[in-house]
């Protein structure tokens, strides 16, 4: 009996010790395959049908036979803030991951992904990017570390066509100012008992949204002098009236609804449910509402964030190709090929645009959602006259915002400290929708404070 | 031989054998099968919950992105925190919550253990309800409580308050609520396991405490003070330290309802750790936040020696 005791106690210890071996990481430069080099990419969100999986595959086949020396694997993925920073942390993204711009300068400047200014040229039209949102790659030392990739958007507003209806608005002619948008709040919100107008205040969004509004009345969270160092400037003119109005249509009209939590994902959800008759988020997110949300395209309508006073523009966003900092010059290497493949061939020819829109088609995810140009206008339009034959979304409902968005000014995002300076804004916008006795100026000196004290620490 | 004189000579014995010796026998008594035994649940201990915990006291003194060589800071990381203008909103909410729980929760599983073992029928029916909300996941309990908390006259609790003329109330969008709101919440969902202790410790107070109490005349309150409280006196302090632990560590409830807010009416100590490690700065803040983690690990280790250095007397 204590010899089979003994027994069983070796065995469970080397199976423990077995355990641990299995869970050791792989080493992705391993040659195993005939030499090859191992590249780690992100493929498709979980849960992609079979048929894009396939697509998928072909593309992949097709990237190895023009580079027989590198092994491509992908690995499902979906951008999330909770498990970004730990996969980060820990190592277990892919060599080639997505970032979203707003996250782009402080993963920079945390030393976070990999420096490829040397390797620009690679990239198609020799990397002669959109300066505008190649900027949202580049650290304060000007060197690009990240790549513009996929869904680039200006902030539009959002509007429900069919409450517009109800409450005797015309939905093909949007609010284009601001007392517009507040008067059809209010006819909403009168006519039907839902939110007229709803605002995103939690999770760093409240401050990403109200930097939005601050943009469209010609305001800046930051100014960066002449050596580079940047000074907060949440307490600007345009922000205050952005906090003002909110203020009116929340405690004068009552037009905001009776929920202040919202966040990206909550009040997408809102908004598909017809709980919102306006909001402003990326003019990208029809997706969202309608993949993830179930939103019937009818009810759609988008136009422009109204643009008011000198100097005003529209916050721009995205996704961009970032490569782990950990990859060496061989992996860096062919992490742009795969790059430039992937994400940028179908602004180079017309079968790589088909691919990769063929993937969203078998998806299922709307095609033809208005985009910003990666490249340039040009390369923009070759790509959409490709992809003409697979839009499946109401264009006609979009016409308000893509047929201005092209001669608006795109504003980049506060450059350093992005998410802290969202994340400062967010307790003050939360403050003026659930508080009626809320102290504008005063909120907006604490939240500069703390939003300095980070941006110090930062280029300290 | 007096009995006494044994051990002595026995210790004297093992300190005079020679170590292979002293292997051998420790060998032959099974001392290797113990350790086989227990070596799966050291490593996993050690690797999973030790390991971490040095790790994070060290990274409390450094800068560290996880990816890049970390640096040595000194104290940087504990003034940082120290000098944060949430701080003291975050203590003070925590406190407050601490407090709010007490208020709310702690009496609530008593009273109601009390009730139940009161009823002679149907304890296994009131007992297997009152822990049914300890068996739902937590995530999904607090987005069923976010559903029920809807701010609007059409929300589940304001209509139901609103059939007896209460309401509409603003929940989770008022920063007066916002906290009460989440202690509610919190107490629905962990009271179970507190009422099951509380009667477990109750069916084992004799009954010839209450036979003898109702001869001399006690009614139901005289019994509770006199002989049901005196009797739970260990259980209640030991319940009273792991909630006062539990509420200090609160991070579920105001990070899934509230986010903190409304203006950071619900920010807590926990919410603030998790914000410096995985919110706005992108998982770059490891120091503050393992500094912070460290700071509330030795408040609640002197706390908790206080505590019981102070009702070791009482308890008994």
């Amino acid at each position: 009996m204590k010899t089979y005791i003994k027994g069983l106690a070796v065995v469970g210890a080397l199976s423990l010790a077995v355990s641990f071996a299995a869970c050791s990481p792989a080493n992705n430069d391993d040659p195993g395959d005939s030499g090859k080099l191992n590249l780690t990419v992100v493929g498709l969100l979980p849960g992609s049908t079979e048929e894009a999986y396939a697509r998928l595959a072909e593309q992949v086949a097709d990237f190895e036979k023009s580079n027989p020396d590198i092994k491509v694997t992908t690995v499902d993925y979906e951008w999330k803030a909770t498990t970004f920073a730990a996969d980060l942390a820990g190592g277990t993204l892919p060599d080639v991951f997505e970032i979203p711009f707003t996250d782009g300068k402080t993963l920079i400047a945390n030393n976070q992904i990999a420096n490829v200014n040397d390797l620009l040229a690679e990239f198609p039209y020799k990397g002669a990017f959109n300066e505008g949102v190649l900027q949202y790659g580049k650290g304060s030392d000007g060197q690009v570390y990240a790549i513009p990739a996929k869904s680039i958007y200006g902030v539009g507003l959002h509007y429900n066509r069919d409450l517009f209806t109800q409450a005797g608005l015309d939905p093909d002619q949007p609010p284009a100012t601001w007392d517009e948008v507040r008067t059809a709040a209010k006819a909403i919100s009168d006519a039907t008992g839902v939110a007229g107008f709803c605002q995103m205040a939690q999770s760093n969004t409240g401050g990403w949204q109200i930097t939005v509004d601050t943009y469209a009345r010609g305001g800046r969270m930051e100014t960066v002098d002449a050596d580079g160092k940047a000074t907060a400037t949440l307490d600007n003119d345009a922000t205050k009236a952005s906090l003002e109005f909110l203020k009116e249509l929340r405690w004068t009209d009552n037009s905001m609804g009776a929920n202040f939590t919202y966040d990206w994902g909550s009040i997408n959800q809102a908004f598909a449910a017809g709980q919102c008759g306006m909001y402003t988020s990326g003019q990208d997110v029809y997706v969202n509402l309608v993949d993830a949300n179930g939103m019937s395209p009818d009810i759609y309508g988008l136009a422009m964030v109204p643009l008011e006073g000198a100097d005003s523009g529209v916050l721009g966003g995205g996704t961009l190709a970032a490569i782990s900092v950990n990859a060496d010059d061989a992996t860096k290497a062919a992490a742009v090929k795969w790059i430039s493949y992937f994400y940028l061939g179908r602004y180079v020819d017309q079968a790589g645009a088909v691919a990769y829109t063929e993937i969203a088609v078998a998806n299922g995810t709307p095609v033809g959602v208005p985009e910003l140009p990666i490249f340039s206008d040009a390369a923009l339009k070759d790509y959409q006259t490709w992809i003409e034959p697979y839009i499946n979304v109401p264009v006609d409902q979009m016409t308000p915002f893509t047929s201005q968005i092209g001669s608006a000014k795109l504003v980049n995002e506060p450059p350093v400290s992005t998410q802290d300076v969202y994340a400062a804004l967010d307790p003050v916008v939360q403050a003026v929708l659930t508080d009626q006795n809320a102290d504008i100026d005063a909120l907006l000196a604490e939240a500069n404070v703390a939003a300095q004290r980070e941006i110090d620490r930062a280029q300290s | 031989m007096k009995r006494s004189e044994q051990p002595v000579r026995d210790a004297a014995t093992v300190s005079q054998t020679r170590l292979p010796e002293r292997f051998k026998l420790w060998f032959r008594k099974g001392g290797l099968s113990a350790l086989l035994f227990a070596l799966p649940i050291i490593v996993v201990f050690g690797g999973f919950s030790w390991w971490p915990i040095l790790r994070a006291m060290v990274m409390a003194f450094q800068d560290t992105n996880l990816i890049g060589d970390a640096t040595w800071v000194g104290l940087d990381n504990f003034r940082w925190v120290l000098t944060d203008p949430d701080f003291p909103k975050a203590l003070r909410n925590t406190g407050y919550f601490a407090l709010l729980a007490l208020i709310i929760g702690f009496p609530i599983p008593l009273i109601g253990a009390v009730l139940m073992s009161e009823v002679k029928k149907l304890r296994g029916l009131f007992s297997v309800l009152a822990y049914l909300p300890v068996v739902i996941p937590p995530v999904v309990s607090v987005l069923l409580w976010k559903f029920f908390y809807d701010g609007a006259r059409t929300g589940v609790f304001n209509t139901l308050l609103g059939h007896i003329g209460l309401g509409p109330f603003p929940w989770l969008n008022d920063k007066h609520w916002a906290m009460p709101s989440l202690v509610l919440a919190a107490t629905w969902a962990g009271a179970g396991a507190t009422v099951i202790i509380y009667l477990a410790a109750l069916i084992s107070v004799p009954a010839e405490l209450y036979e003898a109490a109702e001869l001399d005349g006690a009614g139901i309150w005289r019994k509770i003070w006199h002989v049901t409280l005196p009797k739970l006196r260990g259980v209640l302090f030991i319940t009273l330290i792991l909630q006062i632990i539990a509420t200090a560590q609160v991070f579920l409830e105001p990070y899934l309802f509230t986010g903190g807010g409304p203006n950071k009416a619900t920010l807590t100590i926990l919410l603030m750790i998790y914000n410096y490690a995985f919110g706005a700065s992108l998982g770059a803040d490891y120091g503050p936040a393992t500094a912070l983690s460290l700071m509330l690990a030795v408040f609640l280790a002197i706390f908790s020696l206080i505590y019981f250095r102070l009702t070791r007397g009482w308890s008994q």
